[in-house]
């Protein structure tokens, strides 16, 4: 049986969720069985590849870098997974919403900084009016709250899907987690 | 049989039980473990219902009723948690999502927040709706409390206990529909509020992180509630 | 008062109205005056004067003669109707009385909007003057009331509007003697009488034209209503917005008060009844009983669930009557002429005449009063003369913000309670909004979304968050700029609203948008499949501001 192709994308979050996902430890061993990590901010590989069967999404939507990349890898992926808050809610990322882009670009680009304050053109990617959460932007398949979800839940969630079945959320997380 | 008469007999979820005349749904349900979820309703103060979660099916009627207003009655045979009903109140408190700001994740309440728990027991695990992201203060001029509207979920538990139960009235509501917010007398900060008595009940009986004291960080907010039933039997007895 | 005096009343009414040969009716209702007809009075008065025809000939402000979109409006003893008057017509208009009627300013009386027509309500209306009680006696008025008082029990007056088939004009259409009768019945000292004047449906103007025009008819209407169901003490909620209606109430409360229609021991009687007038702060869910009763209390004008019902805990938790302006209005009359005679006119369900507002896009807007069961077609086309500038019908909607909108097919379906609710609108307060080709349906839709949303008091969740959302769903499709998902979503919120919401207003704010949907799918679908307004009236990003 050929292994099943794992990935996991890191869009605006704080990584927390891929850090929760190493702590699986030693299980991971027990998922390197039976999937093969095709992408990830873990591994080296730099091109989103075709057919990934089950993609995990840390992090909200919140630059046009973000949403052009999410609907790459939705194309891409069979199952997707919309993996802890920020990724199902907005979460912290969302927090700015309220306040918009423009004060957030000045508090961050001219009020913070002491050298050459100016909102920079092109080299980092142009924000959206609002951070959202990844469902709002492409159809989602499976939901994980948790800030972050807990190794234990990201284990059972990857070891069901891996054998195919849906699995019980929310017997295992809640938004905030 | 002066008793008797002020007995019924009811149906819930196909079981049989007996209630006084006077018991609501909700309470009937309670006392057997019949979970019914509820927001804005608190034992100890008067029902306004509002939240809309508790709403069940009695036969022979269309209509959906609120369990914590609707009295027990003879015969009644009542349905709590039928797909339609779980459909409803999943969507009504994905609504209440989408209204405020709720952060869990750094909320002062995270893990003891009704609504938080709520939303887990309803298995919902994501929002359909578009969320409103709207501005909301921060009322930290209390000397010992906070408000913080963005997890308000405007049940009005604050303003009731405040009046019916401390006797304040230092809260109340201001604006219609999606404007509604919880004020402090006439919409002035907390901190100069000459009413309240900084007394503490609204902070324990908010369901979500609204009200909080200050101090408390993430997750560390505990509500006591035990007061209100004791408060509520010392009234009664003194009337 | 003794029935006798009454008459005495009246007859020196007629004898002193008699005196003049002349009559100019001036019509100083609230559409009128807003179009200077108080100049036209006094221009008119002026030149009576210059005459030396003050004997002879006077002006006496009268209510809505229905009219509206011609007014102001002037009427003499004859029956010749002036329209678009302005005060500089005045010395034409004094000569006339002498040499026949200024044809110029003529407006036919035998078209339909007259002839159709069948006054109950409005029978006073634009022919007394609202100011003067004497006009209201003299034209019959408060008869009802003492023969109520002196003739009949309070059982045999609720048995009349039970016979009656009277039903709630506020919307819902509850049968009034029902009501009555659950009121009486409740045991109390202490009980209410509330006339609902809160009006406040966009394009209605029913009940403000009747407090305008025949404020003592809504007395004696819940004189005798609080005769029946045992009531001492009354409170008419009546928008703040109304200042000429409030005027009006006002002065007849003291007139009564004063020939002791009103106050203790009403006609030598053990009835007594005191009126308070209460003002609503501009809140469209006071019009909702339950919030109605709270704002009345000094409290938040928000609604609560029922029940109880107010006829078993009302004010103050006292049994209390809640009828509308018109129900009341109706009431005088079916005491005057009999239960019976009131149930002649009508359908087998529906009896009497209902008010219309006539309002959007119709050649007569103004204010008409019809027998039940007529047709819309009727309504719009003959009474109302069509829609104007050679554009097609598109819907009547009827109800307000609680109706919906209903499209050509069923213009030849009589009106009545039962027709309009199968058809998925109601016969609501009176409300009737034409509209035309040029309108997009899902805009309409969309504008009664926004003022109940707006209107929403935010005390339950479905309809505080409910109504935000829908509009935003609808604000997305009017921009072109929704996707098929967003439709389900729509039908899920309007499912949730109508189903879960705590009041009327939140249970009936998705009507507009249901039956849109219903009957006009066609225009959701270009808007949300090839992003297309059919009529033209949504541009793309218009709305969304997402």
């Amino acid at each position: 049986m050929s292994k099943l192709k794992l990935a996991t994308v890191w869009l605006d979050g704080c990584s927390g969720c891929h850090m929760s996902l190493l702590d699986l430890d030693e299980r991971l061993l027990a998922v390197a069985e039976k999937a093969e990590l095709v992408y990830s901010p873990l591994v080296d590989q730099k091109i989103f590849p075709n057919g990934v069967d089950i993609a995990l999404v840390e992090g909200a939507v919140s630059s046009e870098e973000d949403l052009d990349k999410i609907q790459m890898v939705r194309e891409r992926t069979k199952t997707l997974v919309s993996l802890g808050d920020c990724a199902v809610t907005a979460n912290v990322p969302g927090m700015r919403n309220p306040f918009g882009v423009r004060a957030v670009y000045a508090r961050a680009y001219r009020e913070n900084v002491t050298l050459e304050p100016g909102i920079p053109n092109d080299s980092v990617p142009r924000l959206l009016p609002c951070s959202r959460p990844v469902h709002e932007a492409v159809p989602i398949d499976v939901y994980v709250p948790g800030c972050p979800p807990s190794a234990d839940t990201i284990f059972y969630v990857i070891g069901e899907l891996l054998e195919g079945r849906p699995p019980e959320i929310c017997a295992k997380t809640r938004f905030g987690a | 049989m002066t008793v008797a008469a002020g007995i019924k007999t009811l149906k819930i979820d196909d079981r049989d039980f007996s209630a006084r005349a006077q018991e609501t749904i909700l309470d009937v349900a309670r006392q057997n473990g019949i979970f019914i979820p509820s927001l804005c309703e608190l034992k100890g103060l008067s029902e306004v219902g509002a939240c809309r979660l508790c709403l069940v099916e009695i036969k022979g009627s269309n209509r959906l009723f609120p369990a914590c207003v609707t009295p027990v009655e003879e015969g009644m045979e009542v349905t709590t948690n039928s797909e339609r009903l779980q459909r409803y109140r999943r969507s009504i408190l994905e609504l209440l999502f989408t209204e405020r700001n709720h952060v869990c994740s750094v909320c002062v309440s995270n893990g003891h927040c009704e609504m938080q728990t709520l939303a887990q027991k309803l298995e919902i695990t994501h929002v359909r709706f578009p969320y409103r992201y709207p501005k909301a203060e921060v009322d930290a001029s209390h000397q010992r409390f906070v408000v913080d509207h963005n997890r308000c979920i405007l049940c009005s538990r604050c303003v009731r206990v405040c009046d019916e139960i401390e006797g304040a009235h230092t809260w109340d509501l201001k604006g219609r529909g999606i404007h509604v917010r919880v004020i402090t007398d006439l919409d002035e900060p907390w901190g100069s509020s000459e009413t309240c008595t900084g007394c503490g009940k609204c902070v324990h009986v908010c369901p979500t992180g609204a009200l909080f004291e200050k101090g408390r960080s993430v997750a560390e907010m505990m509500k006591r509630r035990q007061f209100l039933p004791y408060l509520t039997l010392m009234r009664e007895d003194r009337e | 008062m003794t029935p006798e005096e009454l008459i005495e009343i009246a007859e020196a009414e007629r004898e002193a109205q008699s005196e003049y040969a002349h009559t100019f009716n001036v019509c100083v209702a609230a559409g009128c005056l807003s179009c200077q007809s108080q100049s036209v009075k006094d221009a008119l008065d002026q030149e009576i004067k210059t005459h030396g025809l003050e004997h002879t000939c006077r002006t006496k402000g009268v209510g809505c003669m229905g009219l509206c979109s011609e007014g102001p409006l002037v009427s003499t003893e004859k029956g010749t109707l002036y329209k678009k008057v302005a005060a500089s017509d005045a010395p034409e208009l004094v000569e006339s009385v002498e040499v026949g009627p200024v044809s110029r300013l003529v407006c036919p009386t035998d078209m339909p909007f007259f002839q159709k027509q069948k006054k109950i309500v409005l029978e006073n209306s634009g022919v007394i003057d609202a100011e003067r009680m004497e006009d209201y006696v003299a034209a019959g008025g408060y008869s009802g009331l003492i023969q109520a008082l002196t003739e009949m029990t309070p059982a045999q007056v609720i048995e009349q509007v039970t016979r009656s088939g009277l039903r709630g004009r506020g919307g819902a259409g509850y049968p009034t003697g029902l009501k009555w009768s659950t009121v009486a019945k409740a045991q109390s000292t202490r009980k209410f009488a509330i006339c609902n004047a809160d009006e406040g449906d966009p394009g209605a103007f029913m009940d403000r034209s009747v407090l305008e025009s025949d404020p003592h008819r809504v007395l004696e209407g819940m004189l005798i209503a609080a005769y029946a169901v045992g009531a001492s003490e009354g409170f008419i909620y009546v928008r703040a917005e109304y200042p000429l209606a409030i005027k009006r109430l006002r002065t007849a409360i003291r007139q009564a008060e004063r020939l002791g229609l009103l106050g203790g021991n009403i006609c030598g009687t053990r009835f007594s009844f005191h009126i308070d007038l209460r003002l609503g702060a501009g809140a469209f869910v006071c019009g909702e009983e339950t919030a109605l009763i709270a704002s009345i209390e000094g409290r938040r004008g928000t609604p609560r669930p029922r029940p109880p019902y107010p006829a078993q805990a009302g004010v103050f938790d006292e049994p209390t009557l809640i009828n509308n302006v018109e129900t009341y209005a109706n009431v005088p009359m079916i005491i005057r002429n009999g239960g019976d005679w009131y149930a002649r006119i009508g359908t087998e369900k529906s009896k009497g005449t209902k008010v219309f507002a006539l309002a959007g896009r119709i050649q007569n807007t103004g204010l008409v009063e019809v027998p039940m069961g007529i047709t819309l077609r009727e309504i719009v086309f003959e009474i109302g003369g069509g829609i104007p500038d050679g554009r097609n019908f598109k819907a009547v909607q009827t109800g307000g913000p609680s109706g919906g909108c209903l499209p050509g097919q069923f213009l030849d379906m009589p009106v009545d309670y039962e027709s309009l609710a199968k058809a998925g609108s109601i016969m609501g307060s009176g409300g009737m909004i034409v509209i035309d080709d040029s309108a997009c349906m899902v805009d309409v839709a969309k504008y009664f979304m926004d003022f109940c949303m707006t209107e929403s008091c935010g005390k339950c969740i479905p309809c505080r968050v409910g109504t935000y959302q829908v509009h935003e769903l609808l604000k997305r499709i009017t921009g072109c700029e929704s996707t098929p998902q967003d439709m389900s979503m729509l039908q899920e919120l309007c499912d949730l609203l109508k189903t879960t919401s705590l009041c009327g207003l939140g249970q009936s704010s998705p009507n507009p948008v249901l039956s849109t949907l219903r009957y006009f799918a066609d225009e959701y679908k270009a808007h949300v499949e090839d992003h297309n307004c059919p009529a033209g009236v949504c541009g793309n990003g218009s709305g969304g501001a997402r």
